[in-house]
């Protein structure tokens, strides 16, 4: 019984603290270390990469919020103003309209450096000035018509150079000939710099007016107004049709092929590139059934059936969290399907589907190539009134501005992004907060 | 505009109609509710539904084929006129007569026509609105008249709602066939002017089409491969950066890291997954591209500003969040049996992530890349605002090249002439893009979905 048969060798005895097997072990020991350090790597270049897009938005963004303004002695000529002593307030405006700033404005100056004569001169002391500074003048007249005849300290906007020259984004020391600025602009600058005439303030423009060719006077409210609307439509659309969708197919759908092929789609449709639905929407909206190129009502047609897959896929998941207890215990009361339904899982769920739906809105408020497609990448002085005027949206915007060489386009970009960013966290923030509020575990 | 109104009043008739029928269903057994089949609620309901369908399937038939009726009143009209004409110069003077400026044209004929037109359409207008009030209201009293305390109104309007329910998840396959339907039909439009073979396998992209006949210079080569060969370059550096970091990272996070890191650390990469394009394609250009460039000038490498290696780094960490948050979800599947096998055996970590837990979650970490490449494939932005315009045949990544996203966007923006290769090889280029996601994601959902149920 105890007999070993003579082929059956014993295992070798491993001697654990040989040199051969403690070299393997500090072998086995760096490859952990190697391993884990790698791994530490990557998430820290992850979160990195973070950081730079944040931080460099940021430190190009933030100057984009302010504007640089210089104040000059105005002399409001009442020769050139005119007679508006008896004016009522309707044909003030539209002869303050009229009236030729500018030249109120030449003279001002010209009273300021009397020295300068030559008219390329005086031309360049103009651009040291936006071309909003004359509705800067317009607005002083138009507050108090009784100041015309007098010379008032007017607080005027600066061009778009002498901006970027007080921000420090153009450097003193490159040649003339590469500046945008001449020597003799900044000596000019310089002279009102020391009489501390130069400020700079919040940039209110920025916020309140649509797009421009000049950087100064840009601002992104008709952009944000066009992306509210195509947003509205959006949500208007994808919302019911997709919570919709996801209670038949969650609670009534027969499990057959037809049902079957819908969640596959579903699925898929959710991984179609974007801009494969901008062609969808230039294809059906625009090409077949006529509707008006760049309007929010296309976009948002177009954005709807992109972020449909989105609200579907999270509603299902929303609902079918609702434990069947619930519904036992509504059919059991004498409720019929569709009434345990709408009674008691859709509001349960509601909460699920909210998180999912504005997480959907935030994707789709972010997109941008599908509305490249159909055309609202117009240039859109005006606020959109309605959702079939041409409008642009805020990522539309923002790509618009990155493709301008002009460098005070550089920080409107980067302040529009902020302000495109703002949004998207609000959204997500309301996302977390219903979810952890409402949701409930069951 | 007067469909709006037209809608607006049905929505009022069906208000109405609810209430009317929700009085009527309590009057009918005097209040005592016990003796109704349904709710009022449902009997309202049934009676406001059925007035608005009837109407609202006029509506439809108005909204949709006003055009084509008109036109075809039109035509019956025009009568010699129109018998002669080619179809573009019928469509012309179909144009014309519908157009407001004709009121003031000179040719006596064409006003008429036009006068015709106006009055037509308003006429038509006014019978499918009275139409369409008409079939409401009838249907609606109909509803009214027929209703006893023993119809069955809950089972008729829940199979009405349950039939709305399933229309509205038809829409997503309608969408899938809208697609397919707008790239196939303008594609095979395409390929009537452009042989197949020249778009697959031609080497010369270059779409620019002679607007005259004699124009030198712009004869219009639709040669796609150049596109193909830049869309996989992009792609495979994408690849390269994101593949190994955002594995890692999940790695990191599902193993290593204790709670506290990975709370922070989810949500920060949740952060980087939910930064639009158009952010990472204005970082690219101002950014990433001018830094590889003066590197590059630094040790004397020559980089093209619009280099293909920009565009594809900062889209590799556009897509760094997806793979792990993919990567993630199949790792912490595997089952903790088996890490803890491993590790009982005296395995490292290391070893029981490389040798065990990796190759479990082989299949999802597989479906994760496969989901990451379609998506890397598809992005528009990045590589348009980062990448070059110019169709380089090329596999350096330090030379500009173009994508077939790129080439999309180049062809369709701006003033376009519908009909001319041109535009319409954007849609071929869509439909080559659509198909190749398709299938990447048709596998990789497979592969994921099966491993699921491995476990599970």
């Amino acid at each position: 019984m105890t007999d070993i048969p003579e082929n059956d060798v014993p295992l070798a005895r491993v001697d654990w603290n040989s040199p051969e097997q403690s070299a393997r072990l500090k072998k086995r020991y760096r490859t952990e270390k190697i391993f884990k350090s790698l791994a530490v790597l990557s998430l820290a270049t992850a979160i990195a990469a973070l950081m730079v897009v944040m931080v460099s938005i940021f430190t190009t963004g933030i100057s984009g919020f302010t504007e640089t303004r210089i104040e000059l002695d105005v002399t409001l000529d009442a020769n050139v103003v005119g007679d508006i002593a008896n004016m009522s307030r309707p044909e003030l405006e539209t002869h303050i309209a009229s009236i030729n700033v500018n030249n109120i404005l030449v003279r001002s100056l010209q009273a300021k450096f009397p020295d300068v004569t030559k008219r390329a001169d005086v031309f360049a002391l103009l651009r040291l000035f936006s071309v909003g500074a004359q509705s800067d003048i317009r607005k002083v007249i138009l507050d108090d018509p009784t100041l015309v005849g007098q010379t008032v300290p007017i607080s005027l906007l600066a061009g778009s150079d002498v901006d970027m020259l007080m921000k420090g984004n153009i450097s003193r020391e490159v040649e003339q000939a590469d500046r945008k600025i001449t020597d003799q602009q900044l000596a000019w600058v310089d002279q009102f710099n020391e009489e501390g005439k130069v400020e700079q303030g919040i940039n209110w423009t920025f916020f309140t007016s649509g797009d421009s060719r000049e950087p100064e006077l840009a601002g992104i409210w008709s952009a944000t107004v066009g992306s509210f609307l195509t947003l509205l439509v959006t949500f208007l659309i994808s919302f019911p049709v997709g919570v919709g969708s996801a209670i038949y197919l969650e609670e009534f759908a027969p499990k057959n092929r037809f049902t079957d092929l819908i969640e596959i789609n579903i699925n898929n449709l959710a991984a179609v590139p974007s801009i494969i639905f901008g062609l969808l929407g230039l294809a059906i909206f625009i090409n077949f059934i006529e509707l008006p190129r760049s309007a929010p009502l296309v976009g948002g047609l177009t954005l709807a059936l992109m972020t449909l897959p989105t609200i579907i896929i999270t509603a299902r998941a929303a609902i079918k969290a609702v434990p069947p207890s619930i519904k036992e215990a509504a059919i059991g009361l004498g409720a019929s399907h569709m009434q345990t339904v709408f009674h008691h899982v859709l509001p349960l769920s509601m909460p699920g589907i909210l998180t999912g739906s504005i997480i959907g809105m935030a994707q789709a408020l972010g997109e941008t190539a599908p509305l490249l497609m159909i055309g609202m990448v117009a240039f859109i002085v005006d606020t959109p009134g309605g959702i079939l005027e041409a409008s642009t949206a805020l990522p539309v915007q923002v790509y618009l501005w990155a493709d301008s060489p002009e460098r005070g386009f550089l920080e409107k970009t980067s302040a529009a992004i902020m302000v495109l960013l703002a949004f998207l966290i609000i959204m997500n923030g309301l996302a977390i907060w219903l979810r952890q509020k409402f949701e409930k575990k069951w | 505009m007067s469909v709006f109104l037209l809608f607006v009043t049905l929505i009022v008739f069906l208000t109405c109609f609810y209430y009317v029928g929700k009085k009527r269903s309590l009057l009918m057994v005097n209040g005592d509710i016990r003796k109704l089949h349904s709710l009022p609620v449902h009997y309202g309901w049934a009676a406001g539904v059925n007035s608005f369908i009837p109407g609202f399937l006029v509506l439809s038939v108005w909204a949709l084929f006003e055009g084509t009726i008109l036109d075809h009143l039109l035509i019956l009209n025009l009568g010699e006129k129109a018998a002669g004409l080619a179809p573009f110069e019928l469509s012309n003077l179909l144009n014309n007569v519908k157009s407001f400026f004709v009121s003031d044209s000179p040719d006596e004929t064409l006003r008429q026509y036009a006068q015709y037109y106006a009055s037509t359409s308003e006429r038509l207008a006014w019978s499918f609105f009275l139409a369409a009030i008409a079939a409401s209201s009838l249907s609606g009293f109909f509803t009214l008249k027929k209703m006893k305390p023993d119809v069955n109104s809950r089972n008729n309007i829940e199979n009405i709602i349950k039939f709305i329910l399933m229309s509205f998840s038809i829409i997503a396959i309608v969408t899938t066939i809208g697609i397919v339907f707008s790239l196939l039909f303008e594609s095979i439009r395409f390929f009537d002017q452009v042989s197949i073979t020249e778009f697959v396998f031609g080497t010369k992209w270059s779409p620019q089409t002679a607007i005259r006949i004699d124009q030198v210079g712009s004869s219009g080569a639709f040669g796609a491969v150049p596109l193909f060969m830049g869309t996989m370059l992009i792609t495979a550096i994408a690849m390269i950066i994101a593949g190994p970091i955002g594995l890692l990272s999940a790695v990191y996070m599902a193993e290593f890291s204790d709670k506290k890191v990975r709370k922070i650390a989810k949500p920060l990469l949740e952060i980087l997954a939910g930064i639009p394009t158009v952010v990472y394609g204005f970082i690219a250009a101002l950014v990433v591209a001018p830094f590889i460039r003066n590197t590059g000038e630094l040790i004397g490498l020559e980089i093209a500003s619009e280099s293909a290696l920009a565009a594809g780094i900062v889209m590799g960490v556009m897509i760094i969040p997806l793979i792990s948050s993919l990567s993630d979800d199949v790792i912490s599947v595997v089952p903790q049996s088996l890490r803890e096998g491993s590790l009982g055996l005296g395995a490292t970590q290391t070893e029981t992530i490389l040798k065990v837990i990796l190759p479990s979650a082989l299949p999802g970490i597989v479906g994760a890349l496969l989901l990451a490449t379609s998506r890397a494939i598809g992005e528009t932005m990045i590589v348009v605002m980062a990448a070059g315009m110019a169709a380089n045949l090329t596999v350096n990544p330090l030379e500009a090249v173009t994508t077939v996203t790129v080439q999309i966007v180049a062809l369709l923006t701006g003033d376009q002439e519908f009909a001319s290769a041109k535009t319409l090889s954007a849609f071929a280029l869509g439909l080559a893009l659509f198909v190749t996601t398709l299938a990447l994601n048709a596998v990789a959902l497979i592969i994921v979905r099966k491993y699921r149920e491995q476990y599970d």
